[in-house]
């Protein structure tokens, strides 16, 4: 059968490494440039937790918190908070939204390499989370009064930012199942009470005991402990227990988006 | 301007040229579906091919097939010699596709800068800017640009790349006339670069004004393949528009006549040859008036290629 392969001029099947890395850049560039510009995302990501801290940790609070200033302790919780959102609105609205209304399909025509895709997302989010961490600090560092070196901040913005991880896998799950009108709203009906559940508005202490059992099993409970951990208020487990679950938590939430990427691939070609 | 090709030429591309991309006996069900039956379909180096089809006839399916978006329940697709979905094929291929919703948060020359680095050797942002014919709305975010404009970017993200092989899903669905004018000089400008088209369009107009093949699909089946005259030569020549007295039955009895219809006060009637016809009317209604005599389109082309077998035209 005489297809044209011969006669056409054939191109390289392989990207050149630099050629690899421009698209990962550019993914990454233009969706933080469209999450920054789009005020659901951008606004709300940085607003909320920045608005719980200045309200609870700065303007109410006044005492300590397990033997730690609140305005400190909760620099931990909120940041956690603030990281989680980031994460989950960053993947999965955005997933959910482009695979529902044709706009992956297009990119998929194109030739781009599908990890880039979600590259660009897991890397726009974690942009967003360090920014939040950043904020918090600062506010607490100015008005409330909270003292950390260097290395212990540096520490605590690697944490949050590398422990943003599991959520972003967890938006990308959800991402998958999510419609694509819906989902921030899906989101928001596990991110919120996920939330209080992990002891990110209301330290645990203050919460009955069998919240606080129950919420040994929630991954962001873990992410906070090696947050306060850091600050100085953590539970005194094992920052290994807290990484193992945030692992395994992890590598649940993409073998669900890895069953929604391959459902999803299985209609195509070849 | 680059005016259409010579039909002798649209001829020698659509048999002599090398086939870049084919489907192979291609079924397509969704369920119980079937959106395409048994299609053979090849697109040539360097022609226009219009994929023509009313609602739900399987343009879409089929151009999704060519692009690896769609696996076949038979048959194959192959594109450049290969699969589809390989990276070294869809650096070769653009598409346009039907999308309900784009970004709307990123420029204009942020969305092809993009797409542009998918490719080993992209256009020149500022060319494909003047293909399109964006340059002036370049920094506009997408979410602040009309209709026609989107279709315009959309279709500068199909070519950015400079692929070998375009596929445009209705590209001008949705366009004002003018809007669609100018989309049609920049589809030609494609072709004249030696690209290969693929066009899907429910305009018959569209097909004739710029393909040099037309392929008429209907309910997944391919039913009349040709060039623009070809499809045409296929159905009745002539269509005469006139106000007359005289009573519909009376004229479909008339010899020569193939169909009648009332379009409002008119009656439109179909033949092979108007002058017999013409003769006939006037010497029945000395008072006939409003006489146009025009080429069968392809509208009517198609109307009787999409007849089913029962003489009714199917939706
Ligand atoms: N994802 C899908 N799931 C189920 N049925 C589908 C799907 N996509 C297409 N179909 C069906 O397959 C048939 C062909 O659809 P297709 O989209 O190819 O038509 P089309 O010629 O592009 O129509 P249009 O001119 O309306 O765009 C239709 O009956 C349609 O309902
Ligand atoms: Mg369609």
């Amino acid at each position: 059968m005489a297809t044209a392969s011969t006669t056409l001029t054939s191109s390289a099947a392989q990207r050149p490494l630099g050629h690899m890395l421009r698209i990962y850049l550019k993914e990454a560039k233009y969706e933080f440039l469209k999450n920054l510009r789009l005020r659901a995302y951008s606004v709300s990501t940085i607003f909320f937790p920045v608005m719980f801290y200045i309200l609870f940790g700065l303007v109410l609070g006044r005492n300590t918190i397990g033997g730690l200033s609140t305005s400190a302790y909760l620099i931990a919780t909120y940041s956690t908070f603030g990281v989680m959102g980031a994460s989950l609105f960053g993947t999965a609205a955005a997933l959910a939204a482009e695979r529902g209304l044709g706009w992956l399909q297009v990119k998929r025509a194109s030739p781009m390499p599908p990890f880039a895709y979600f590259a660009g997302k897991v890397i726009m989010s974690m942009i967003f989370s360090t920014t939040v961490v950043m904020l918090l600090l600062l506010l607490g560092f100015t008005f409330g009064g909270v003292h950390m070196g260097l290395s212990q901040t540096a520490q605590l913005v690697a944490t949050l930012v590398v422990g943003s991880l599991p959520f972003c896998t967890m938006g990308l799950a959800i991402g998958y199942f999510a419609g694509p009108n819906s989902a921030p709203a899906t989101i928001n009906m596990i991110y919120l009470p996920l939330s209080f559940c992990s002891g990110l508005w209301v330290p645990l202490m203050f919460l009955p005991k069998l919240m606080r059992d129950f919420a040994r099993f929630l991954p962001p409970y873990h992410l906070s402990q090696l947050a306060l951990g850091i600050v100085g208020a953590g539970r005194h487990e094992s920052n290994w227990t807290h990484w193992e679950y945030l692992i395994g938590f992890s590598v649940l939430c993409l073998g669900v988006a890895r069953f929604g990427f391959q459902r999803d691939e299985g209609k195509m070609y070849g | 301007m680059i005016a259409t090709l010579p039909e002798s030429s649209a001829r020698e591309r659509a048999t002599g040229a090398p086939v870049v991309a084919r489907l192979h006996g291609v079924s397509k069900n969704y369920g119980e579906i079937k959106a395409l039956r048994q299609v053979d379909f090849n697109i040539h180096a360097g022609e226009l091919v219009a994929l023509l089809g009313p609602n739900g006839a399987g343009k879409t399916t089929a151009v999704k097939l060519f692009l690896g978006l769609a696996k076949p329940n038979q048959g194959t697709v192959s594109v450049f010699g290969g699969n589809p979905v390989h990276p070294e094929v869809r650096v070769r291929t653009g598409a346009m596709l039907q999308v309900s919703r784009v970004p709307e948060t990123l420029r204009v020359r942020e969305h092809i800068d993009l797409f542009s680095s998918y490719y080993p050797e992209p256009l020149p942002i500022s060319e494909t800017l003047s293909i399109a014919g964006l340059e002036t709305i370049k920094d506009r975010l997408f979410g602040d640009l009309s209709g026609g404009q989107r279709q315009r970017v959309l279709f500068a993200l199909a070519l950015c790349g400079d692929p070998d092989l375009l596929f445009l899903d209705e590209p001008t669905v949705g366009l004002d006339v003018e809007a669609r004018r100018v989309l049609w000089e920049q589809i030609r400008k494609l072709v004249a670069r030696g690209k290969s088209v693929l066009l899907t369009t429910h305009y018959l107009e569209e097909a004739d004004a710029l393909a040099d093949r037309i392929v008429v699909i209907h309910q997944g089946a391919i039913i009349a393949e040709g060039t623009p005259s070809e499809i045409k030569a296929q159905t009745a020549g002539k269509k005469i528009r006139c106000v007359t007295r005289l009573e519909l039955d009376a004229v479909r009895r008339l010899p020569g006549v193939l169909e009648v219809h009332q379009d409002r006060e008119a009656l439109e009637i179909h033949t092979a040859v108007a002058e017999p016809i013409i003769r006939e009317l006037l010497a029945r209604d000395a008072s006939l008036s409003g006489i146009e005599v025009t080429s069968a389109g392809l509208e009517e082309a198609f109307l009787a290629l999409t007849r089913d077998d029962n003489g009714k035209t199917a939706a």
